[in-house]
């Protein structure tokens, strides 16, 4: 197991209005190719598919920007291994379950990585740290025109890019931001939001894309539509909205300090508390305490603690980081939980527990405009 | 109100949608609602859903090419309406009757401007060469030309090599 010690970032008082904040995640961009002439690996028997990554997989490595990376048949890879790729958002939930006929290709850095025959011949994806998406698209877009000089994909001048789901036909383009939003979780207004963005043509999902849970306060914020729209048309569209969510989650946060800091400071504080010291705890629970961490982080309430100590504790207590770093072993959730209790606890050893500004007294005008 | 799929279970999922330009309404059960995915009311599963019921009117242009075969991949309408995905890329010509107001009911617009890849005219180009080829077969045939036949079959089959041999190299 890696051993970092905790780096001291000196802090100073939270200066309300300029806070802070960790609120977009990540970007990532994915496309959807296929080669035309062959079926698409659903409807395709086994020697097609066999075929399709034959022929599709030295091409991609051969890319320079593969150079050093990854690449591995998915039968080839055991159910841990597999589970670790989409706990980094590398591959999706669907492709863990392919085998034989199917591949990954995956680039040093981590920040390309194309999946042979999930749902279409290639699904190939850009994802980076931080609101970038623009620059994400630049990435996926390069790789893209690469192989399609050297691939022939399916393409028809009226539908652009031809996918095996008619949802995806045009720019076979999904764009979408992780984002980090405890406050509007913790002020109930993102129903409202979620709405909203649905309104405007955007999906709204969980940690693990389709029909996920929005676990530890992250929710991704994607296009809906791929036809009848340039792809950077589709990208402004979504960074427009996702900046707005943005600011909308930054006033939150100020409204709850100025409104009601007893509930925040509370929320962190107990998240602090458990995760400090439970003895077993699910991935659930701690994503969702390791969520109001990050919000404690941002509101300037730790010394020692940073995001980058968040995330990484955020990934390796996912159930295959868990197990892989720990003999890569199958395990029982109960010796999982008991584990990842252990993890956390040695890792916040050195963390000392938030500090908490004084809280004002209430006038009973306040008491009731907070209610 | 009873469920629209298995009309037995009372319906709790009700989802309104345009397709083909008309308010489509749907009431499902929490079972049928599941069953068919229905996760995301907003999503395309609606418009799935009610090709996939086969009910009269909206839907009288899917049941027309019910019958119909893609030449490519040899999926059927049937086929497409269990999974809703295609077989390959040629299902977009087999089954475009079904799929336009499909399309049209789930994105933006009816014609890509997006990225066109690099290599597209000179795949354009084959294709074009082969479907104007193919016709020309099909009227020799009817015509019973089959020497001018038999010469169009070698050009087709010439050419269909070419076009495989890129994806080789
Ligand atoms: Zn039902
Ligand atoms: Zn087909």
């Amino acid at each position: 197991m890696p051993k970092s010690k905790p780096e001291h970032i000196p802090s100073g008082p939270p200066t309300p209005g300029e806070l802070p904040d960790n609120i977009v995640i990540s970007s990532r961009v994915r496309l959807a190719r296929n080669l035309q002439g062959h079926p698409f690996p659903g409807w395709a028997k086994k020697p097609d598919r066999l075929r399709i990554v034959e022929v599709v997989r030295p091409i991609v490595q051969e890319t320079s920007d593969m150079e050093g990376g990854f690449s591995e048949t998915m039968d080839n890879l055991s159910a841990i291994e597999k589970q670790v790729l989409v706990e980094r958002h590398l591959i999706s939930r669907e492709h863990a379950a392919k085998n034989v006929g199917s591949a990954i290709v995956i680039n040093r850095a981590g920040t390309l990585a194309v999946m042979i025959n999930e749902e279409d011949h290639m699904r190939m994806q850009a994802i980076m740290p931080g609101f970038h998406l623009h620059q994400v698209y630049q990435l996926i877009d390069q790789l893209d025109s690469k192989l399609g000089a050297k691939l022939p994909f399916a393409f028809s001048p009226k539908l652009g890019f031809l996918t095996a789901c008619p949802t995806n036909v045009g720019t076979g383009m999904r764009a979408s931001a992780m984002i980090h939003l405890p406050a509007l979780v913790l002020t109930d207004h993102i129903n409202k939001i979620v709405q909203a963005v649905n309104k405007l043509g955007l999906a709204v999902r969980g940690l693990y894309g389709e029909g996920t849970e929005a676990l530890g306060n992250l929710f991704q914020i994607s296009n809906q539509t791929t036809l009848g729209e340039k792809e950077s048309d589709i990208l402004d569209r979504l960074v427009k909205v996702i900046a707005e969510i943005v600011k909308h989650e930054q006033n939150a946060r100020l409204t709850l300090l100025e409104k009601n800091p007893r509930m925040v400071y509370d929320h962190v504080g107990r998240a602090y508390g458990i995760l400090a010291n439970a003895q077993t705890i699910t991935s659930k629970e701690t994503m969702n305490l390791l969520s109001m961490l990050s919000l404690g982080i941002d509101l300037g309430l730790f010394d020692e603690l940073t995001h980058a100590m968040v995330d990484q504790l955020f990934m390796d207590t996912q159930p295959a980081h868990l197990q892989r770093n720990h003999n890569n072993q199958k395990m029982a959730a109960e010796d999982r939980d008991g584990l990842r209790a252990d993890y956390i606890r040695a890792k916040l050893l050195g963390i000392k527990r938030p500090k908490f500004a004084p809280i004002p007294k209430k006038t009973q005008d306040d008491k009731e405009e907070s209610k | 109100m009873k469920c629209d799929v298995c009309k037995e279970a009372e319906a709790t999922v009700h989802l309104t949608q345009i397709v083909s330009g008309a308010m489509q309404k749907i009431d499902l059960c929490e079972t049928c609602a599941k069953a068919k995915g229905v996760s995301d009311p907003t999503g395309f599963s609606l418009a799935d859903l009610l090709l996939g019921l086969g009910q009269e009117g909206s839907t009288s242009s899917a049941s027309l090419v019910a019958e119909m075969r893609c030449p490519g991949c040899g999926m059927t309408q049937t086929d497409f309406k269990k999974s809703g995905r295609l077989g390959c890329s040629q299902c977009y010509d087999t089954f475009v009757d079904g799929l336009a107001p499909l399309l049209k009911s789930m994105h933006k617009g009816e014609q890509h401007i997006g990225k066109t890849p690099p290599g597209h005219s000179e795949n354009m180009a084959f294709a074009e060469r082969l479907k104007v080829l193919r016709r020309d077969l099909d009227h020799a045939i009817k015509s019973e030309h089959f020497e001018t036949a038999a010469e169009l079959r070698d050009r087709i089959k010439k050419l269909e090599q070419e076009s495989r041999a890129k994806i080789k190299t």
